[in-house]
């Protein structure tokens, strides 16, 4: 406890750390899913080649693609957006099928019903699929932020990991308390931002409230 | 980058990485030990619960909960507990790679258990089979694609976490990432990354044939819709995640 | 055989599906339950093989209480057939219709023996037996479905609604093969359905449940036709119920008149002379009836011509004076005859399909009015 108290304003540093390593890519992932998803809607050879890769890159160990990385984009290997850039991947990956599986379950009566009004491709996209796509990628959200928040702590074993900072310090002190936060802390800012997101969806869908009563 | 890739084939190049206890293949059949021994005690422990509670229906709620928190633990930080509580040596880390392979099997099998279409299961029983054999014959074979699909995410989830156990004094093809980057080795940290990616995306891929295999034939042959769950199940599993 | 003794099932939510339901289902025959959704027809057939168990009451089958043999063993005598057919998918055909024989123990190969016969008997080809079950049509899976629950030979056969997901063409092929294949087995049947048409056509008794688990009528097709309990059962029965239960009347007063006929084939000038009030039935080698010919379809046609397909008209349905069906010759057979033809003279045949005679409207009415008299109609 005591240690808690002392520690008090570097622990909120790192959270803040945390926070911000993984916050980062969950939106940079959703800017740049929502756009893949939507090709990928589009071609059957851009879905094949996008869900393939997305596959592969989805299966490659956080440690290994957190190091490889430097030598990809050409960053120091202690650079924070070595963390963001593997976060985002990661992110992209689980999105991307996330955004095309809910594009493609709009039903096809509904596009054809707002091509009937008028609606040009570009609008129809943003005022009529997307919404209605929101549920399915907010559940791929709410995955994807989970995953990033207990990720970050990885980046520790190259200097650069939030709360993962407390796991090493106190695995070389061969100190329990600092781990026990973090992990901890950890878990309740993943918790915090399913719940979050949870409540963000719902509020962007009040049409789905109706029909959750109705069935 | 032409630089760093030249030094990584000199890394691979050299005979002296290839042969003795710190050997690529040496530490490849640590890693590969690991994750068996791992896979196998979640499978012990997970196939039956998941089963039971699949085919009773009781405790579902609880162990999605269950599952759904456990992929919120950061594994480095389960990693240190786990070894500083227990101490180094073999069991403490194995134990730890365990626990994080156990929500992805646990949910797969609930699920594919649950997702048995319930008018065959209905059928098995007006046909007076007892409730381990429509268990045994009729829910297991046809959960049998979607069981396999938490144990391919759980196989995946201990590849990622056995090369970070190698920061608590592991073996395994993490040891090169980790001890490149105290010696500041950096051929020797990518080499390590290389093998590890390759592993992961060369199980995955076995894992992915052998899952076709087992799907029993006439479920492989029926609408698309089963197969697609799932791939749905896979995305979103608890645990399916990098690790 | 099958007897319900104030069988009453409670859901934990308060639903009460059976209401003191007692009932007796005599060996040999086919039972219908029928009644509108939700008002009980499954939770009483499942109380049968204890798929479900009632709050209170009693169940027995062939004397004894259902509930004196386990579960396993007792569901094993009874065969289960469901409308989603409920067949394993990982099992090929074979083994699904193996299913009960496997479970009781058969050596493997007698059970696929004995489920390949099986495949035979529900009219289907041998080579479906390798297949799964998703690479069947819906009418083959149902059939199937069939096959396995007689596997085992069981004196008793639940059927819950079988034929209701499959379209109207197949559901009749379906209903009259159950007819065929129960005149060869004799089982006693217990058959779930919400539809009153079905439940006349194939049950020898019906049984019409009313919402809330209550057992409206339980009689005869005939009787449920002609002296429905109350508005119910009358309202379920529904409308032209007066006209279908002509179909349980025979029609043995009704007097047979003579009808011209001629050749297809034939001359269209010997057509003419042989017409009998304008009207001639058209007949093949073996006098089966092709359809009419009309004065005024042949005036103007070279009288050497033959008469052709062109110059005939459809005919109206037949009614078959005596037939192995048993239920031709019904007053209901020669009034549709009568209505549906286009001269207003049905035709009659006899079991081959030839022409014998025919039958007008005038003369079935006064046949019933007749028989009301003489005290045979019910009402
Ligand atoms: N397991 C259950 N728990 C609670 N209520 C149930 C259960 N099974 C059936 N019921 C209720 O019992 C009543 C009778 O159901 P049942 O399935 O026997 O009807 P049914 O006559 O077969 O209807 P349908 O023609 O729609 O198949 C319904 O109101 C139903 O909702
Ligand atoms: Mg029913």
């Amino acid at each position: 406890m005591s240690w808690l108290a002392r520690n008090w304003p570097h622990i909120l540093d790192l959270v803040r750390q945390h926070l911000e390593l993984a916050g980062v890519p969950l939106l940079a992932g959703l800017l740049l899913s929502v756009p893949l998803g939507w090709l990928a809607n589009r071609s059957v050879a851009a879905r094949g080649l996008l869900l393939s890769v997305s596959g592969v890159l989805y299966t490659i160990p956080s440690l290994a693609l957190l190091v490889v990385l430097p030598a990809v984009i050409g960053t120091k290997i202690l650079n924070p957006v070595n963390v963001m850039v593997a976060l985002t991947v990661y992110t992209i990956a689980l999105l991307v099928r996330s955004v095309t599986d809910a594009l493609g379950s709009v039903p096809t009566h509904v596009v054809s019903a707002a091509d009937a009004m008028g609606f040009r491709p570009l609008r129809r996209f943003l005022t009529v699929e997307l919404p209605l796509a929101v549920p399915v990628v907010v559940a791929g959200l709410r995955v994807a932020a989970v995953s990033n928040i207990s990720l970050v702590s990885v980046g520790a074993l190259i200097g650069v990991g939030g709360l993962g900072e407390l796991f090493t310090d106190g695995f070389q002190l061969q100190f329990l308390t600092p781990i026990v936060v973090g992990i901890v802390g950890s878990v309740l800012l993943a918790l915090l931002a399913d719940a979050v997101l949870l409540v963000a969806g719902r509020a962007l869908t009040p049409w789905e409230r109706g029909a959750r009563r109705a069935g | 980058m032409r630089a760093v890739l030249g030094e990584l084939i000199g890394w691979f190049g050299d005979p002296a990485h290839w042969t003795g206890p710190t050997g690529v293949p040496q530490r490849l059949l640590e890693h590969l030990g690991y994750t068996a021994l791992a896979l196998a005690c979640a499978l012990v422990i997970a196939l039956p619960i998941g089963a039971l509670v699949g085919h009773t229906g009781r405790g579902g709620f609880l162990l999605v909960g269950l599952a759904n928190g456990l992929r919120a633990l950061p594994t480095l930080g389960l990693l240190t507990v786990v070894v500083l509580l227990a101490g180094v040596g073999l069991l403490p880390p194995i134990a730890a790679l365990t626990v994080l392979a156990v929500p992805p099997v646990l949910a797969g099998t609930y699920a594919g258990v649950r997702a048995v279409d319930p008018a065959v299961v209905d059928a098995a029983r007006g046909m007076g089979m007892r409730e381990h054999q429509v268990l045994l014959r009729v829910e297991l074979p046809n959960a049998l694609p979607i069981i396999f699909g938490g144990v391919r995410s759980a196989a995946l989830q201990i590849v990622a976490t056995a090369t970070v156990a190698a920061y608590v004094a592991m073996g395994g093809l993490g040891r090169y990432v980790i001890d490149g980057l105290a010696q500041l080795d950096y051929p020797q940290v990518l080499a390590g990354a290389v093998l590890v990616a390759a592993l992961a995306v060369v199980l995955d891929a076995a894992f992915a044939g052998v899952q076709r295999v087992v799907s029993p034939a006439g479920a492989r042959r029926s609408r698309r819709g089963r197969a697609g769950r799932v791939s749905a199940v896979r995305a979103t599993e608890p645990g399916g995640t990098p690790g | 055989m099958i007897e319900f003794r104030a069988a009453t099932k409670r859901f934990d939510d308060g639903t009460v599906a059976v209401n003191e339901l007692t009932l007796t289902v005599e060996p040999g025959g086919i039972t219908m339950f029928v009644g509108p959704s939700g008002c009980g027809k499954t939770t009483s057939l499942r109380m049968v093989n204890r798929m479900v168990e009632p709050t209170s009451g009693t169940v027995l089958v062939g004397g004894r209480d259902v509930r004196e043999s386990p579960r396993a063993v007792l569901r094993r005598g009874i065969g289960y057939v469901i409308q989603q057919t409920g067949l394993f998918p990982h099992r090929t055909v074979l083994d699904n219709i193996a299913t009960v024989p496997l479970l009781s123990g058969w050596p493997r190969r007698r059970a696929r023996g004995r489920a390949a016969e099986l495949l035979d008997l529900v009219g289907l080809p041998a080579e479906l037996g390798r297949r799964y079950p998703a690479q069947l049509s819906g009418g083959q899976q149902q059939r199937v479905g069939v096959a396995r629950a007689l596997a085992a030979d069981p004196p008793v056969l639940l059927m819950d609604e079988p034929f209701s997901a499959v379209d109207p063409v197949v559901r009749a092929d379906l209903q009259d093969e159950l007819l065929r294949l129960q005149q060869e087995l004799d089982k006693t049947i217990l058959f779930v359905t919400h539809d009153i048409d079905e439940a006349i056509k194939l049950g020898d008794r019906v049984a019409v449940f009313r919402t809330g688990g209550v057992l409206a009528q339980y009689d005869e097709p005939a009787a449920l036709l002609g002296r429905p309990a109350d508005d119910f059962v009358a309202s379920f029965v529904g409308r032209d119920r007066g006209y279908r239960a002509l179909g349980f009347l025979p029609a043995k007063g009704v007097p047979v008149g003579e009808v011209a006929t001629v050749r297809l084939g034939g001359s269209v000038a010997a057509a003419r002379d042989a017409l009998r009030d304008g009207w001639a039935v058209v007949v093949d080698e073996a006098r089966r009836p092709v359809g009419w010919v009309s004065a005024s379809r042949l005036s103007g046609v070279d009288g050497e011509a033959a008469v052709s397909d062109e110059l005939v008209e459809s005919g109206g349905s037949l009614y078959e004076v005596d037939s192995p069906g048993g239920r031709a010759g019904s007053l209901r057979g020669a009034l549709d005859a009568a209505l549906s033809s286009p001269s207003a003279r049905g035709v009659a045949v006899d079991a081959d399909g030839a022409v014998v005679g025919s039958v007008t409207a005038h003369d079935v009415l006064r046949a019933l009015a007749d028989a009301r008299q003489a005290g045979e109609v019910p009402s």
